[in-house]
């Protein structure tokens, strides 16, 4: 039954007219349908369940709180030993910063060419850099072959900390006895799920995102960037994407055997480049890779392969971050 | 080059991509992928360390193809060697006798996870000693830093997870202070390679330029070391995260995580700063009055503890005190001293430790003194191997504590300005070691009668026994059998110069 | 005074530094102290990213074949801010996952309270 307000057509049958987009804008525009109901899911989210406490327990512990928080003598003591405490650290703070500053107002000047730090080691860098690495990027030739012993390291502190916030926060769904599993409490169940401006705007923006680190990640020895950097942003993508379409739908691209294997195949591949790039360097051997022509895509030899190694580990270990503090659960 | 000298490259390579192998392996297998990496970088760096023993140099090993103000370096030497090697048999001793624990204390499907952080920690210590670039050595303090908490919260109570924070928050203060110390320094040199940046450092500090500047980088280099290598008022994180950790965690982190940091300390001093200019700085004296604070006090603390685990951990901060005594002194005497240090207190600790864990599983999983009563019947492996450790920290001759003692009062004698404090502080920290030491002894001996609990059946058991029997050869070689020990160090120190 | 007016900013960074640490002094709050030690390292890559300035040249990417020292501010600074970054944003995470773990359980973000609440409950 056409209520009030929905619009009507003389030309077309109703059943006709429903499939229009006119219809659909008109209706729209009268506000007769809330886009939300029925689509966004609002749960309430489970309330703390009340521990259950006898009168007597109930009463000792308020004996207990009181008892603390009365005890004048104790608070006494504690707020002296605060105050002194507060003190000290603010005048050795104070200390310290005036050492600091006082400090710099005697280090080189900065801005100026003449200072130990422009010595022959970012002059090689930068005059036969290009030549020796193939990478048009001096600092990403810098980390990523002069100095890559580094870079290696720092892929392995971000994979030491992610092992550690799996073993922090990952929860294994537990299976009930029906095959189902449990959902697990410190899902964030207020969140909107299915938010309609959030799905539309994440439609457009994941595949753009994705799409602009990868590019950074392939540009990283041409242009600012690289795999860092491109990983970050690639990670960014795929947490808009869980944040509008749910754990159900990323369940499908992405588990906790998705990380394992990305990360162990990415870390394996540098761990081995590296290895054999080192290997050859301390005992003067030819390398035998090809730096190809600088500028191109395809060129600086080593360098986009870990720039690519680089930015899976990071997009997987920004993403698995982002889904053990929500969740605790792929 | 000789295939011998890619050795250290070999075994910082191969500990890290056992660890990154390990996600991927079921828990058993990542065990035994630890075990026989942590056994073969063992092998590579005895084999290193003979060679360079007869070589009688240290060389540098470049990481990549670029020559040195330019790439990264590695760089080994005798003592590089002979610490890699320690660092594998204590590490791996510790794994072994600390199993069975494990395996009841961590979640099952975290177990791989674990064998992942010491996998990378061993990666990292190994960096340390081997590296010749102080940026390299910053990256992987962080790794030794994230892992070593890994290692305190894997058993998940509530009171490791809190000791983790508060490890955490003391250890990333360090980190600030020791990244802040190393930019400026960069600021004043230019360079991040330590032989190059010792040139740099020796020609400011004849020309007398940027002085102050190089005292605050001294300053905050030590400090930020000291204070992740919880040096007496800087521990407060210490006891919850030995004390309440699985037991192979608290065996590592006593016995290699603090040392890696003193170590890389030591290297820096020799490597970088130079020896004299670190030594005309005063912060050696506020090193040295730390020290002996923290011999005292955490001598005093772990006599009023009341759980065993705690009381071996005030302890260390207490042995942590005697290295630094030993640096603060400005010899080379003492030098040497505090490195034999490391090793004897790494040997002791870690026994210790795994014994403890032994006697407080034989007590009913208690670890409160009143419940150990006669510990040393129901677990007699455990009770010996305890009174071992015991002997040793107290001084007795024969183990390894006693040649310590006796290196640090030797060194003391000839520096003619710390000799009194020194001594009477190592008389007193001995005595009030003996006082806490032989109270336990005596505790865990004293016959409880008729009623003996039954030791609770474990599987491995030969397994714990048999690195509690490596823990005390170990403990005796380095007793009785020093002198090529401190021949060895006193030859890498003077490889470092 | 010496070069404190040029070293501006490096001072700047060694102030920020400074409240970064008395953040971890003086706050009880988890979060905080993680903020303090955020900004600690942001301090010292402000203190380098100042070192790698040099007055009138430009970053060290190479364009039009230009190849000379005179062109470029010194890249290695740069390098180092990278890996700096990334170090902090790990232990950042980490720090973050323990305080989220420590609230779940003892419903506060004070380390004092979390000690007391521990010492009652006596494991």
């Amino acid at each position: 039954m056409p209520g009030r307000g929905m619009p009507m057509s003389r030309l077309k049958p109703r059943s006709e007219y429903e499939k229009t987009g006119s219809f659909r804008f008109w209706r729209w525009l009268a506000g007769s349908r809330d886009p939300y109901v029925g689509e966004v899911e609002m749960k309430a989210q489970i309330p703390k369940e009340p521990r259950e406490l006898t009168i007597r327990e109930r009463m000792q512990e308020r004996q207990e709180l009181l008892t603390r928080v009365y005890d004048i003598e104790n608070n006494k003591k504690i707020a002296f030993f605060h105050r002194i405490y507060v003190l000290a650290a603010v005048v050795f703070c104070l200390c310290f910063a005036g050492i600091l500053v006082a400090m710099v107002s005697m280090l080189p000047p900065t801005g100026e060419a003449d200072r130990p730090v422009n010595n022959e080691v970012p002059a090689r860098y930068i005059e036969s850099g290009l030549q020796e690495t193939g990478a048009v990027n001096i600092v990403t030739g810098m980390i990523l072959d002069y100095r890559a012993f580094d870079t290696f390291g720092e892929s392995n502190v971000l994979f030491a900390a992610t092992t550690t916030v799996l073993i922090l926060l990952h929860e294994k769904k537990k299976k009930r006895e029906d095959g189902t599993f449990e959902e697990i409490p410190s899902d964030r169940l207020l969140e909107p799920k299915q938010d309609a401006i959030l799905q539309a705007s994440a439609t457009v923006l994941v595949p753009v995102i994705i799409l602009f680190g990868i590019y950074v990640i392939l540009n990283g020895h041409l242009s600012p960037g690289g795999g860092f950097s491109g990983g970050a942003i690639i990670g960014a993508g795929l947490i808009l994407y869980l944040s509008a379409f749910g754990f159900e739908k990323t369940e499908k691209l992405f588990t906790e055997k998705t990380y394992k294997y990305v990360s162990f195949g990415a870390l394996t591949t540098y761990c081995l480049a590296k290895s054999y790039s080192f290997f050859t360097g301390a005992n003067h051997l030819e390398s035998h890779i090809p730096l190809g022509t600088p500028g191109a895509i395809l060129s600086s030899g080593l360098i986009l392969v870990l720039n690519i190694c680089v930015g899976m580990v990071v997009a997987c270990t920004m993403y698995t971050f982002y889904v053990m503090f929500r969740k605790g659960d792929f | 080059m000789d295939l011998v000298q890619n050795f250290p490259f070999f075994s910082i390579m191969l500990s890290m991509f056992s660890g990154i192998v390990s996600p991927v392996l079921p828990p058993a297998a990542a065990k035994w992928v630890n075990r026989a990496a942590v056994t073969v970088i063992g092998a590579l760096s005895l084999v290193l360390l003979l060679y360079l023993l007869g070589t009688g140099e240290s060389y540098v090993f470049m990481m990549g193809h670029f020559p040195a103000p330019w790439g990264n370096e590695i760089r080994a030497g005798v003592l590089e060697a002979g610490m890699a090697l320690f660092f594998c048999i204590i590490m791996l001793l510790s794994l072994l006798g600390g199993n069975h624990k494990l395996l009841t204390e961590v979640a099952g499907e975290k177990q791989s996870l674990y064998y992942i952080l010491v996998n990378l920690l061993l990666s990292s210590l190994l960096a340390l000693v081997y590296t010749n670039d102080i940026f390299t050595a910053y990256v992987f303090v962080e790794i030794n830093t994230i892992t070593a908490c890994g290692l305190i919260m894997i058993r998940e109570t509530g009171r490791t997870i809190e000791a983790a924070v508060r490890y955490m928050i003391m250890s990333l203060l360090g980190s600030g202070m020791l990244l802040l110390g190393l930019c400026i320094l960069y600021d004043l040199t230019g360079h991040l390679l330590m032989s190059n940046m010792r040139e740099q450092v020796a020609i400011l500090a004849q020309s007398g330029e940027y002085h102050m500047p190089l005292l605050v980088t001294i300053a905050l280099i030590s400090v930020g070391l000291s204070i992740k290598s919880a040096l007496f008022p800087f521990h407060a994180w210490l006891p919850d995260a030995y004390g309440y950790s699985t037991v192979s965690s608290a065996a590592i982190l006593s016995s290699l995580v603090s040392k890696g940091y003193i170590f890389l300390l030591i290297k820096l001093i020799y490597r970088v700063f130079g020896f004299q200019v670190f030594h005309d700085s005063k912060i050696v004296n506020v090193l040295f009055l730390f020290g002996l604070m923290g011999m005292i006090f955490g001598s005093l603390s772990a006599i009023w503890e009341n759980d065993i685990r705690r009381m071996i951990a005030f302890s260390s901060v207490a042995q942590i005190g005697y290295i630094f005594m030993g640096i603060g002194m400005g010899t080379q005497a003492a030098m040497t001293a505090s490195l034999f240090h490391v090793m004897s207190h790494a040997a002791t600790k870690s026994l210790l430790f795994i014994s403890a864990a032994g006697l407080t599983d034989a007590s009913g999983g208690s670890k409160k003194f009143a419940d150990l009563t006669g510990a040393g019947y129901r677990d007699v492996e455990a009770g010996i191997a305890f009174t071992v450790g015991a002997l040793s920290m107290v001084g007795l001759p024969l183990f390894s504590g006693f040649i310590s003692k006796l290196l640090f009062a030797q060194a003391a004698v000839q520096n003619t300005g710390k000799l009194l404090p020194a001594l009477i502080v190592l008389g007193i920290s001995t005595v009030l070691n003996a006082i806490y030491f032989m109270k336990t002894v005596i505790r865990i001996y004293t016959p409880v009668g008729d009623e003996v609990r039954s030791r609770p059946a474990s599987g491995g058991r030969a397994l714990y026994v048999a690195a509690l029997m490596g823990f005390i050869v170990l403990n005796l070689l380095l007793g009785v059998n020093s002198q090529p020990i401190v021949d060895m160090i006193g030859q890498g120190l003077g490889m470092f110069a | 005074m010496g070069n404190l007016l040029v070293n501006y900013g490096e001072a700047a960074a060694m102030i920020l530094f400074v409240i970064g640490f008395s953040n971890l002094l003086l706050h009880k709050n988890l979060i905080k102290k993680i903020i303090g030690l955020n900004i600690m390292d942001s301090a010292i890559y402000l203190f380098l990213a100042e070192k790698g300035y040099i007055a009138g040249r430009t970053v060290p990417i190479v364009v039009d074949g230009v190849q000379s020292v005179e062109a470029y501010i010194n890249p290695i600074p740069a390098g180092l801010v990278l890996t700096g970054i990334v170090v902090s944003v790990s232990v950042s995470a980490l720090m973050l996952s323990l305080t989220i773990r420590l609230y779940r359980r003892y419903h506060t973000l004070d380390l004092d309270e979390i000690s007391t609440l521990l010492k009652k409950e006596g494991v």
